[in-house]
């Protein structure tokens, strides 16, 4: 299998000096492709800052991303990034916002349509193409933000704690749809999330890091089958093990 | 009109919230208020008359005034003055408009620009305006240049300073959506810069038309033939009140219409705002 993404010794100090607060040591990661990653830590652990680094929004104090072999140097379209707060253009549709990408591409009027009926089809929006953010519910924007991303055709997609900001309902539904998507698109995923359960029910791998300084304290892998049930022995099995783990990062913070 | 400017803050906040759309009912009130002031104002003038209080001269009763716009809307003068107008403001406005906005939008999105020019806008700002008219007369003379011009000078400060807070308030977050779909800068621009900050460039427009029918009077005063600011000037100087009071009324009228213009603009862009 070929590796997606390779983070080499990324490091990241925030602070005038570029040392004094340092977020993130040392951390070294491959991520193959097909997999769904998912990085799990204490807040404050630097989780979301390895995210922004990967995405190119900001650049790390020292080390490198590469990206297919290439390093990453800012933003770009083969990284598509979800983000907790919706983010979507209020002055675009829904079907304006999931074919934006593919407008920058200068993709021809109808096969973008053909793209992008596809996709709202895929997040179960196809009905509400037509209407703005606005009108929409935090779930259903969520929705919107994880079609216009993977409309794009991006190698990898960036999510930064996409479902933080849903209700329990709301969010162990869009677990659901995006395990089945997953299941259909098999994307390259770098999750970032601070639900153990969302972690194991979504991860093909979860990576705990430590409290700040961020650094990897252990890697799972969840050899549970694709389609899983939270409430089987096994699936509760990983979530106390992986619990133990983060909570060990956690009591730190409070000592 | 809708609403009495009595001040610049006024004037400001006219331009600012405009009149809402009313429903059915408050038309009709509305109709109730309009008629009851046109019977106060007859009441009061008649009353001048009949008790000769002072000269009736003063105080021409609203039917007079309204014959009076209407004798020279049909004798054809009322044409050229509110066409003088109107291309004064249109003129100097759209100047003003393109100028804010345009360099509204290069000091927002690049600090350097914006620390070379809000210094020199933050000094000019608090000057009033009609304070530089003498100066723009002096500079470029009496003609149609320094009435233009004075409009464009006096609409640009409003529209720049919203242009530049719409550019700054966008969300960085809108930003880096739009590069990780692989936005080039000048995509960002159009697709992204530009319509996240037209609810507050438009609101700067308003503002710039409501200032410009605020000025254009003033210098219109100043060696002008035409134009309704030089009708009421006119009017003074041959005690013809009618003619002011009607003048001043077109000019209120001539300043709704274009804020709702205004409004109806955004209406149709900010679709998106509302449910």
């Amino acid at each position: 299998m070929t590796t997606r993404i390779h983070v080499q010794r990324v490091s990241k100090a925030f602070g005038a000096d570029g040392r004094s607060a340092p977020v993130l040591v040392d951390v070294d990661l491959e991520v193959p492709e097909h997999e769904l990653l998912c990085i799990l830590g204490p807040s404050g652990c630097g989780k979301s800052t390895l995210l922004n680094i990967i995405a190119g929004f900001i650049a790390p104090t020292s080390g490198r991303v590469l990206v297919d072999g290439a390093p990453v140097t800012g933003p770009g379209a083969e990284r598509g990034v979800v983000f907790q707060e919706y983010v979507l253009f209020p002055w675009l549709t829904v079907a304006g916002n999931v074919e934006f990408g593919l407008v920058l591409k200068g993709t021809p009027a109808a096969e973008r349509r053909r793209i992008t009926t596809r996709y709202l089809e895929l997040v179960g929006l196809a009905a509400h193409a037509e209407k703005f953010p606005v009108q929409l519910s935090g779930g259903m924007k969520q929705r919107v933000a994880i079609a216009r991303a993977l409309a794009n055709e991006p190698a990898i997609v960036l999510m930064d704690e996409p479902f933080g900001a849903l209700d329990a309902q709301t969010r162990e539904t869009l677990q659901d749809e995006l395990s089945r998507i997953q299941r259909l698109e098999h994307k390259t995923i770098l999750f970032v999330t601070h639900s153990i359960r969302e972690a194991v029910y979504l991860a093909d791998r979860v990576l705990v890091m430590t409290s700040a300084p961020g650094r990897i304290k252990r890697v799972f892998d969840i050899k549970l089958p694709e389609v899983r049930d939270r409430f089987a022995r096994e699936f509760t099995d990983y979530e106390s093990e992986i619990t133990r783990v983060v909570k060990e990062e956690v009591a730190k913070v409070h000592e | 009109m809708g609403s009495f400017v009595s001040s610049v803050p006024d004037l400001m906040e006219w331009g600012l919230r405009g009149s809402a759309p009313p429903p059915r009912r408050a038309w009709r009130l509305r109709l109730v208020a309009i008629s009851g002031f046109l019977a106060l104002w007859s009441l009061v003038s008649g009353v001048v008359v009949v008790l000769h209080l002072f000269n009736p001269i003063f105080l021409p009763g609203p039917w007079l005034v309204i014959g009076k716009v209407l004798e020279l809307g049909v004798k054809g003068q009322l044409w050229a003055h509110v066409a003088a107008t109107m291309q004064r403001v249109a003129v100097g406005f759209a100047t003003g408009a393109l100028a804010a906005v345009v360099l509204g939008i290069l000091a927002g999105h690049v600090r350097v620009i914006r620390n070379l020019v809000e210094p020199i806008v933050e000094l000019l700002r608090p000057i009033p305006p009609l304070a530089m008219l003498p100066l723009f007369i002096v500079w470029i003379g009496i003609g149609e240049a320094s009435k233009v011009g004075f409009i464009t000078y006096a609409t640009f400060f409003p529209m720049f300073l919203t242009t530049v807070h719409g550019v700054r308030q966008i969300d960085p977050l809108l930003v880096r959506a739009a590069q990780s779909l692989g936005a080039t800068p000048s995509q960002l621009f159009v697709r992204v810069i530009l319509p996240a900050a037209l609810p507050e460039i438009l609101t700067g427009l308003r503002l710039g038309v409501a200032l410009s029918f605020f000025v254009i009077v003033i210098s219109e005063f100043i060696g002008a033939e035409h134009g309704l600011g030089y009708l009421i000037n006119d009017g003074r100087n041959f005690f013809l009140v009618p003619q002011m009071l009607g003048a001043a009324i077109v000019l209120g009228l001539l300043g709704y219409a274009g804020n709702a213009l205004v409004r109806l603009f955004e209406r149709r862009l900010l679709r998106w705002q509302s449910r």
